[in-house]
């Protein structure tokens, strides 16, 4: 593959950027003076800031190249993710679940798992999900690198570590204060960076009228209806109709309600983006004002992929061949980027594409260290020292969080599509958790071993699903069927991922259930009173004019995204 | 937060339109003949300009910041005011 060359004005705009994000970490250095301001801001950011960061955030490997490939892999279709994944969990969080949260005090989510159950929940909660930190973030550094060594010649070595020291620097100096301005700024260089790559390319193919067309030719080609690329629910009906290999039934409760609950109200990397804000309401509105750039999303990261798909087909050989005979779906914005941007903009795109890898990274890497300072070090290891203990114990962990990372970079090489591995490992952990903490939340019967052993039981009922199903194609194994048995075989990948967890979830909920009812209450009301809905004083917001009020931005979220699935249906 | 948002996008936006001007024509084959540099680098400098201004307003013009920016004498809080 032919390399892109870069001229002296690209470097010159990627070394403004760094100067800028170590300027912010270095700038904001003299702010850190306690651990609650490395690990929590000191709970003093702005709604609008914390906002924009609880969606840059997530906003690293898997949405940028993984949604693109997702787009040229299943069209429109992608959207799901967004439209009927995150808008509802996004508005859940912040209306229901944020009291409770913010209101308890808890430092982490783990921490809250603590002051409503016990112990050992927490345990539980903080080491799978330190693990898995430390994979998503090696998973976008190994991204990162291999994409840059493909499409720059950089050397894969060599991007690994110019990534790793710069995002370790800002955040040992300026702690989750340095992660979340400069996710702010990662944020608008990444919209900024890649919306001139969707304007040319629609313009290029005669806009979303002649990208149907082009889409069209990709979707008879692969055996479906002319406009499955371009149709987001038409084709549900049946798995066979659609390239996501998935139906209605299955996409709704398994993406829109399992994962993405799981994912956006249970995941303490966004989650700790709102503990962060200066006030209840501020905390309550940063996942609604995360949801509005959110809704718009799929316009730069799922319009490239069907882009270059669209190309693919009409002109050949857009993308990549990869060793499977498939296109390199991973390579869709690069290969746009490198198509359409000349010099000076082709720097900005890609400095973009490193923004958006930063920001997952450091994201990953704050949420890490106070998982581990807090919920596993100060409970577990050396609890009862000095604040100025735990704050060099957070330093230590940031620098331990990325020199894990980078091993697990180096281990991450077996998919094809990074998001499917992701969503594996997330349908594992957080499908279940989602069950925990609505019962937790809601159910003030719920006992600490009924949470326990639901959690257990319902990864295990993933582990179980994940090891007895295969998707269409696949040899068992990594993909799945790994027990032996195969009982049954999903469509696609896809599908896997979404009925594995929406079988934790429910293995989860009905397994707490249950315990909590046959077991005693450890738990007095008193003890739960912040923890628990019915416990709970309601917010009073009438004094604030309606305008203002977090459910007023709710209702006009799932509104706007309600006529987005019509239109694109 | 929009110094720096601001301050960046001016500078990037700033360098873009420089180029757009000085880069011959043959490199913007790619994008369709528009020079995209020109254009997008206008877009860029307009925001960062936009946010630059608004950021001087909220935290009463450049001469406070300045100041919150200086070492504090010991003894007060030295953190910068809430975030503009």
């Amino acid at each position: 593959m032919q390399h892109i060359a870069l001229g002296g004005i690209d470097y010159a705009i990627l070394i403004i950027y760094f100067v800028f994000v170590l300027g912010i970490g270095w700038a904001l250095r003299r702010v850190i003076r306690s651990s609650e301001d490395f690990f929590l801001s000191g709970r003093s950011i702005p709604a609008w800031i914390a906002g924009l960061a609880f969606i840059s955030a997530n906003l690293g490997a898997q949405e940028v190249i993984g949604m693109a490939a997702s787009g040229a892999k299943y069209g429109i279709m992608t959207s799901h993710f967004y439209w009927v994944g995150a808008m509802p969990a996004m508005v859940f969080v912040g209306l229901f679940m944020m009291p409770f949260y913010y209101g308890s005090r808890a430092r982490s989510v783990p921490e809250y798992l603590k002051l409503r159950f016990d112990e050992k929940t927490r345990a539980l909660n903080a080491i799978t999900f330190a693990i898995m930190t430390v994979f998503s973030s090696g998973i976008s550094m190994y991204a990162l690198a291999k994409l840059f060594e493909l499409v720059l010649g950089w050397s894969f070595h060599g991007s690994i570590v110019l990534s790793a020291v710069i995002v370790l620097i800002y955040i040992f100096l300026g702690g989750l204060t340095s992660a979340i301005y400069n996710e702010v700024l990662q944020f608008f260089l990444i919209v900024l960076g890649f919306l001139p790559l969707v304007l040319l390319g629609l313009k290029d193919v005669g806009g979303w009228n002649g990208l149907t067309a082009k889409l069209a030719t990709v979707a008879t080609n692969a055996g479906f209806e002319p406009g499955a690329w371009t149709h987001s629910w038409k084709y549900m009906d049946s798995p066979s109709h659609n390239p996501m290999g998935m139906e209605w039934f299955g996409l709704v409760m398994g993406l829109g309600f399992a994962l993405s609950f799981g994912y956006w109200c249970t995941d303490f990397l966004v989650v700790q983006r709102a503990m962060a804000a200066g006030s209840m309401t501020a905390a309550r509105r940063t996942p609604l004002i995360a949801a509005v750039p959110k809704m718009l999303m799929p316009m730069l990261v799922i319009l490239p992929g069907m882009l270059a798909i669209g190309l693919h087909a009409s002109r050949g050989g857009f993308l990549p061949i990869g060793s499977d005979g498939q296109p390199n779906y991973n390579l869709a914005i690069p290969m746009m980027l490198a198509h359409y941007l000349p010099s000076g903009l082709l720097g900005l795109g890609l400095t973009a594409l490193m923004a958006s890898f930063m920001s997952g990274m450091a994201g990953n890497v704050t949420a890490f260290n106070s998982v581990w300072t807090y919920d596993i070090y100060q409970t577990h290891i050396r609890p009862g020292q000095t604040d100025a203990h735990y704050l060099r114990v957070g330093h230590a962990a940031t620098v331990f969080g990325i020199v894990a990372s980078v091993l697990a970079a180096y281990s991450a090489t077996r998919f094809n599509n990074i998001l499917d591995m992701l969503q594996l490992v997330f349908s594992f952990v957080n499908g279940p958790l989602f069950a925990t903490f609505l019962l937790g939340m809601f159910w003030r019967r719920t006992t600490s071993h009924g949470a326990f052993y639901g959690l257990l039981t319902g990864t295990i009922t993933a582990a179980l699903h994940y090891g007895l199903t295969l998707p269409h194609g696949a040899v068992p194994g990594i993909k799945g069927g790994f027990l032996g048995a195969v009982l049954h075989v999903y469509p696609s990948e896809m599908a896997l991922n979404f009925w594995t967890a929406l079988f934790a979830w429910t293995g989860c909920f009905v397994a707490t259930l249950l315990i909590s009812l046959f077991t005693k209450r450890t738990k007095t009301d008193d003890e739960l009173r912040g923890l628990v809905y019915s416990l709970t004083p309601r917010i009073q917001e009438g004094h604030m004019p309606w305008y203002k009020r977090p459910v007023t931005l709710a209702v006009a979220i799932l509104v706007v995204s309600t006529i987005l699935n019509v239109i694109f249906w | 937060m929009r110094f720096p948002i601001g301050g960046m996008f001016s500078i990037i936006g700033a360098i873009l339109v420089v180029y757009g001007f000085l880069s011959s024509r043959a490199i913007y084959d790619k994008s369709l003949g528009i020079n995209v540099n020109l254009w997008w680098g206008l877009v860029l400098l307009a925001f960062g300009l936009v946010m630059l201004g608004y950021a001087v307003r909220a935290s009463g013009g450049w001469s406070a910041w300045r100041r919150s920016m200086l070492p504090q004498p010991p003894g007060q809080d030295p953190r910068p005011p809430a975030v503009s």
